[in-house]
């Protein structure tokens, strides 16, 4: 264990974290609003991979890739909202069966249009390589990954701190109905943060298929960890997913490097832990 | 559920057990996969259904008993009543253990620690490889020797074999509903403060409605292992759990025929449906949202819904 392996593993890690952070932060969001336990979270970030898959194919745009799939993402989650989770509210047995039922559509419709090969997005000249810093090797496509959750955070952060729409957002996740009570549109907050949710999973699949690929059950085998980052972070919380997906990032990591035969283990027994000492996260309120 | 929907349930499955001599060998085999899965439905019910907690972590306890089965059968040849005893047992002390996490909290919250609490288990059984194989999973599990002049291997003795562990535990879950303890659990379900405030220890009753309803999945689980003669990943994943609730939701939640009903109905749609198409998931998707739009009560709450 040299430090070495310290470092390129914390690294690892947070660039990890960070692409949680893209997919976790919409489903906190779409948690803290509606109380939705969204199990097609996961679908949303394997589509947007696939569909920036195709635009990439088609134009060779790693750009337009990233807004594509993002706003045809947005597009499914209103859809799906609108259509569907709005006839239910506050059904959560109802709402976990139905997105479940969603994600097994989503899983099949990929399969029938893209197939079952796994495939990685080509990603942009400039954003290949390694940089050398010191003897360590750090992949730039992971730097970059870091950046943009860091600007992603930083605009969530602004938007829902400092501006109008942004408080609407906090008081609907405060208390819905009192929110309701002074004229809030609920519902219309509800769709806005659906749409940004599912488009922020997208943007993470899209990214993520830079690396770690896009494929058949990339949708169930992410969701486990959204949903980690989100009780260890607390429903609804920004802050709570920073912290929550650096934490699951670097457990997932280290955990995989040291312990592999124990690896899931020594992610989702921390936070059993967490939840069983502090039910609602470490930044959740009740 | 009424009186005579249990009762049609059950003719059902009494039905099923005289014609099962005269099925062909896949039929018989998917029969039989619905009355083992019909156990694990019933377990879960104890939960959803009499006790108001919904559990998305409910396969782990199915699991771990399938595992212990699975393991001990092919690296110990241990025989029947040693894995069957062992799978149960670790099933419950699984539920045990968990029960001091998951009790304490409540609606969404105990969603997402028994979803957590499932993935500890899927990640142990998909990692832990010199334990469980991993994604291989543990294959050629025999099929137990009882010293009967009929052997399991064959589908007819294994089917009864399965439908008297389905029959053992009915009849243990219903006399389980009835008694005082069972009442008490429903009067949790209708209201936690009412219960508490009448002297009932709620977290206790709770606890142990958690306890059983892992114990009853370990035994389900059992049967599974020798079913099967293979046990992975797979049967502890999240969607086997959902696929559970799903049975619960759908036959019937706070019934015992009611789960029976939803695994025979979903097993045998699976099946059948994979056979004419490849397209089975989205049809079993699309069933899910059919179910709680148009049936949020279940199959026979639409049914006396219709009749009005």
């Amino acid at each position: 264990m040299t430090a070495e392996f310290w470092i390129s593993q914390t690294f690892n890690g947070l660039s990890y974290g960070a692409l949680l952070f893209l997919l976790a932060s919409g489903l906190s969001l779409i948690f803290g609003v509606m109380r939705v336990v969204n199990l097609a979270h996961g679908s949303y970030f394997m589509l947007g991979g696939y569909v920036g898959l195709s635009v990439v194919w088609r134009t060779g745009s790693y750009t337009l890739a990233l807004v594509c799939g993002a706003l045809a993402l947005a597009l499914i989650g209103v859809g799906m909202q609108r259509l569907f989770l709005q006839r239910i509210p506050g059904q959560t047995l109802g709402q976990v069966l139905m997105t479940i039922g969603f994600a097994l559509i989503f899983q099949d419709l990929a399969l029938l249009i893209w197939g079952g090969d796994p495939y990685t997005i080509p990603v942009p000249e400039p954003l290949q390589g390694v940089i050398t810093m010191g003897g360590l090797r750090f992949p730039r496509y992971r730097i970059f990954i870091i950046v943009v959750a860091i600007v992603v955070g930083a605009l969530l952060w602004l938007a829902l701190d400092r501006t109008r729409t942004g408080a609407v957002i906090r008081a609907a996740v405060d208390d819905a109905e009192m929110a309701g009570g002074v004229g809030i549109h609920v519902p219309r907050v509800s769709l806005a943060v659906f749409a940004l949710g599912a488009a922020l999973a997208a943007l993470g699949g899209v990214i993520g298929g830079g690396f770690l690929g896009v494929y058949p059950g990339a949708d169930f085998e992410v969701l486990p960890y959204a949903f980690v980052v989100v009780i260890v972070g607390g429903l609804g919380s920004l802050p709570g997913a920073v912290v929550g997906s650096m934490l699951v990032g670097l457990l997932d990591n280290f955990g995989k490097a040291l312990f592999p035969e124990l690896s899931y283990f020594t992610l989702f027994a921390p936070m059993a832990l967490i939840l069983a000492l502090r039910p609602t996260g470490l930044f959740g309120r009740v | 559920m009424k009186r005579q929907h249990v009762l049609a349930v059950l003719g059902a499955v009494i039905a099923a057990a005289a014609a099962a001599p005269l099925l062909p060998s896949y039929p018989l085999t998917l029969l039989t996969q619905a009355v083992i899965i019909a156990i694990l439905a019933m377990s879960l019910d104890l939960l959803l259904g009499y006790t108001g907690l919904s559990s998305l972590g409910h396969a782990a306890y199915f699991g771990v008993s399938a595992y212990a089965v699975g393991i001990l059968a092919t690296e110990h040849q241990a025989g029947f009543v040693v894995c069957a005893v062992a799978g149960v047992a670790l099933a419950a002390l699984t539920a045990a253990l968990f029960g001091l996490l998951a009790i304490r909290a409540v609606g969404t919250y105990f969603l997402m620690i028994t979803l957590a609490l499932g993935m500890v288990v899927w990640g142990l059984a998909f990692r832990w490889v010199s334990m469980t194989k991993g994604d291989n999973g543990i294959a050629g599990i025999p099929r137990p020797e009882l010293g009967l002049p009929w052997s399991l291997w064959a589908p007819l003795p294994f089917f009864y074999f399965a439908l008297g562990g389905l029959l053992l535990a009915w009849a243990l879950l219903a006399v389980l509903v009835r008694s005082p303890f069972g009442l008490t659990l429903k009067g949790v379900r209708e209201s936690e403060t009412r219960m508490r405030a009448l002297g009932y220890n709620v977290w206790l009753h709770k606890y142990l409605a958690f306890v059983l309803a892992g114990t009853f999945a370990g035994f389900a689980g059992v049967f599974w292992a020798y079913y099967n003669g293979f046990v992975s990943p797979v049967d502890v994943q999240l969607v086997t759990s959902v696929e559970t609730l799903l049975m619960v939701a759908l036959g019937g939640p706070g019934t015992l025929a009611g789960p029976v009903l939803g695994a025979a109905v979903i097993v045998f749609l699976k099946n059948f449906v994979s056979v004419y198409t490849k397209r089975w998931l989205l049809i079993l998707g699309a069933v899910y949202i059919g179910v709680i739009l148009f049936a949020p009560k279940g199959i026979f709450g639409a049914l006396r819904g219709r009749q009005r």
